[in-house]
């Protein structure tokens, strides 16, 4: 066995590299543990493996091997351009990563009484006192454990509002179809019908459709803003207007706030609630890297009701206390504290100056690269975008050519893939959000690449149709893997744990 | 059986089913390209009560999941057992072996409004919207 090593070799398509069982050795170790091996266990029997579980056999060398090979294979903002529409991609800076390593933070028990923690306490105290003012808001809760936990969080604040009140009949929950998909979903989670406000053809609310859904039995309007086709609601202070007019809450899915920092604060909007996804705006790890948090902020009216336990200053000492009408608990300890911190460090280092900046860079950057790319495919929305934008593939259909096709020959082309098929509401949608961080030149890099694409669909679509080709995998059948999926490996010859 | 179909603006079709008073319910060639390949659907319950346009199924492809409405009112009184293990059928064969639920119309005069095959050929070409929000 002599694994490939991921180098581009005959036909520019580097190597797959084999699984950990093509590279298995039977008897090949790791580390051997020298103390006695523990021969007791006071687990039940039935909780006992009788025979030991299949794993791979490899040494230490092999093992980092295998997976530094893997880690060269991938794609990431580190190594590629990655404008992925909705998930705002940014770079975060390395810098960060040192906040939560310092000993202070990492070393810290979870279990340490609030004595043994005041400077922790202090960091996420000072954390969710400067997201207030980012925000505009009263109150913030750092507890949610990701963005949509923190919808769900903001779902149960607003019908313990109304259940305090004794507004019972408030059992709705109205969404755009504009909004982001976890929305419904939260709804729904929370308790809630969910109704859909169909959105006019240029992508804004209808405010004709809001009205008449509009009812003594809405409880909350969530609306994502930006939207997920990159636009402003133009008509946001007079939905503000006839939501409260219904007597309902106003929620801000602020999943997209990286185009709003330091510009536009959701509290002065006249939301009640708003959920961020530090992840998303204040540069920290995303997805594998995470874990997410998802910072909820509320007006006073609903401050009395966020989850416990919350962080108290009383002169200069921190202590957790218990609100009487909260939600309870909603996440373990005080949320994902790591992640936390480095969204700390993230505001600190910028300023509010910074984070404006933050902002008017991917504003800019948005806006740049869809004038340049103006022409060449159908976009939502008219006139300036904010963050991200959504373009539409639906021309090139007598091609054969399809958005997905056009993501493929981007990754030939050495970028990440833009979102397809996302929003739903736009067909062959393909969804680029550049973010902040790149440079002009990378931009006008992206543009030519993808001008080019568009073009070879109608010169070459065969090309387009059979990319990428410089990648180690071209296209895995993803409808097999859907319908039919091996979820553990054939050799795994172990049992599984019931 | 063409001419007895009718069409919704949802890219559903619902045609007269062998006993009188039930109808078959499935999605229209032109959705089923929209959704690409179908990996999943979840069926309706036999005996649910759906009102017109209520969600009846779900079916997702790779691409997202979407949304099966109810063309007309009435109570759910057959699912499509094939589909659970052959989810392809609703793509190899939309108007056929590709039927999602049967269902008796508690308003069969709301069937009547909805487009025939002229009326729908036209909504397409006219733009026709998408599967999820025509």
């Amino acid at each position: 066995m002599n694994p490939t090593t991921g180098d581009g070799k005959k036909s520019g398509r580097p190597g797959m590299e084999p699984s950990l069982w093509e590279i298995s050795r039977s008897g090949a170790r790791g580390v051997r543990p020298v103390s006695q091996p523990v021969e007791t266990t006071d687990l039940p029997p039935f909780l006992c493996r009788k025979i030991p579980p299949g794993l791979p056999e490899l040494s230490e060398l092999e093992t980092v091997r295998h997976f530094t090979r893997l880690s060269q294979l991938s794609r990431g903002v580190d190594t590629h351009f990655y404008p992925l529409g909705s998930c705002t991609m940014k770079y975060n800076p390395k810098v960060m990563d040192r906040v939560p390593a310092l000993s202070g933070f990492q070393d810290l028990h979870p279990l340490t009484d609030e004595e043994g923690m005041q400077g922790y306490l202090e960091a996420l105290w000072t954390f969710s006192e400067l997201l207030k003012e980012v925000l505009g808001m009263d109150a913030v809760t750092l507890a949610p454990a990701a963005g949509a936990h923190g919808e769900l969080t903001g779902i149960l604040l607003a019908r313990k509002f109304f259940r305090k009140r004794g507004e019972f009949a408030r059992t709705e929950i109205l969404v755009p179809d504009s909004a982001h998909g976890t929305n419904p979903a939260s709804a729904s989670m929370g308790g809630f019908t969910v109704r859909t406000i169909a959105s006019k053809p240029s992508g804004h609310i209808d405010l004709d459709a809001l009205t008449g859904a509009l009812s003594e039995r809405t409880a909350l309007v969530m609306v994502t803003a930006p939207s997920t086709l990159g636009l402003f609601e133009e008509e946001l202070p007079e939905v503000v207007r006839r939501v409260k007019a219904a007597g309902a809450l106003l929620y801000m899915d602020g999943a997209n706030m990286n185009a709003f920092l330091g510009v536009l604060r959701p509290g002065d909007l006249g939301f009640d609630i708003v959920h961020i996804n530090t992840h998303k705006t204040l540069a920290t790890p995303h997805g594998g890297g995470g874990p997410g948090s998802g910072p909820v902020g509320v007006r006073a009216h609903l401050a009395p009701f966020l989850p416990n336990p919350r962080i108290v200053r009383s002169g200069k000492t921190f202590s957790l206390s218990d609100l009487p009408d909260s939600i309870g608990r909603i996440r373990s300890f005080h949320g994902s504290s790591g992640v936390l911190l480095r969204a700390l460090a993230y505001i600190r280092m910028l300023g509010q100056d910074g984070l404006r900046r933050v902002s008017l860079y991917a504003l800019l950057n948005a806006n740049y690269l869809r004038k340049k790319l103006e022409g060449l495919l159908p976009g939502t929305g008219e006139g300036l975008c904010t963050h991200e934008f959504v373009l539409s593939a639906r021309s090139l259909e007598k091609t054969g050519v399809r958005a997905v096709d056009l993501a493929k020959g981007l990754l030939d082309a050495g970028y990440y893939a833009p979102t397809i098929y996302f929003p739903l509401i736009v067909p062959e949608a393909l969804m680029i959000e550049p973010t902040e961080c790149e440079s002009r030149a990378m931009l006008d890099g992206f543009a030519d690449d993808l001008t080019r694409l568009v073009r070879l669909a109608g010169t070459d679509p065969g090309k387009l149709l059979g990319a990428p080709e410089r990648t180690p995998v071209s296209r895995p059948d993803e409808v097999r893997a859907a319908r039919d999926p091996v979820l553990v490996d054939p050799r795994s010859s172990g049992e599984s744990p019931s | 059986m063409t001419e007895t179909r009718r069409y919704t603006r949802t890219h559903e079709w619902v045609a007269p089913a062998d006993v009188p008073g039930e109808w078959n319910v499935g999605i229209t060639d032109f959705a089923q390209k929209e959704v690409t390949d179908v990996v999943f659907v979840e069926l309706p319950k036999v005996g649910r009560t759906l009102p017109r346009g209520g969600e009846a199924a779900i079916i997702e492809s790779v691409k997202a999941a979407f949304s099966i409405y109810a063309p007309a009112s009435g109570t759910i009184v057959a699912v499509n057992p094939d589909l659970e293990s052959d989810p392809g059928l609703l793509n190899r064969d939309p108007y056929g072996k590709g039927w999602i639920f049967r269902f008796k119309a508690g308003h069969p005069e709301e069937i009547n409004d909805l487009m025939d095959e002229g009326a729908y050929a036209k909504f397409l070409k006219d733009g026709g919207g998408h599967p999820e929000h025509g």
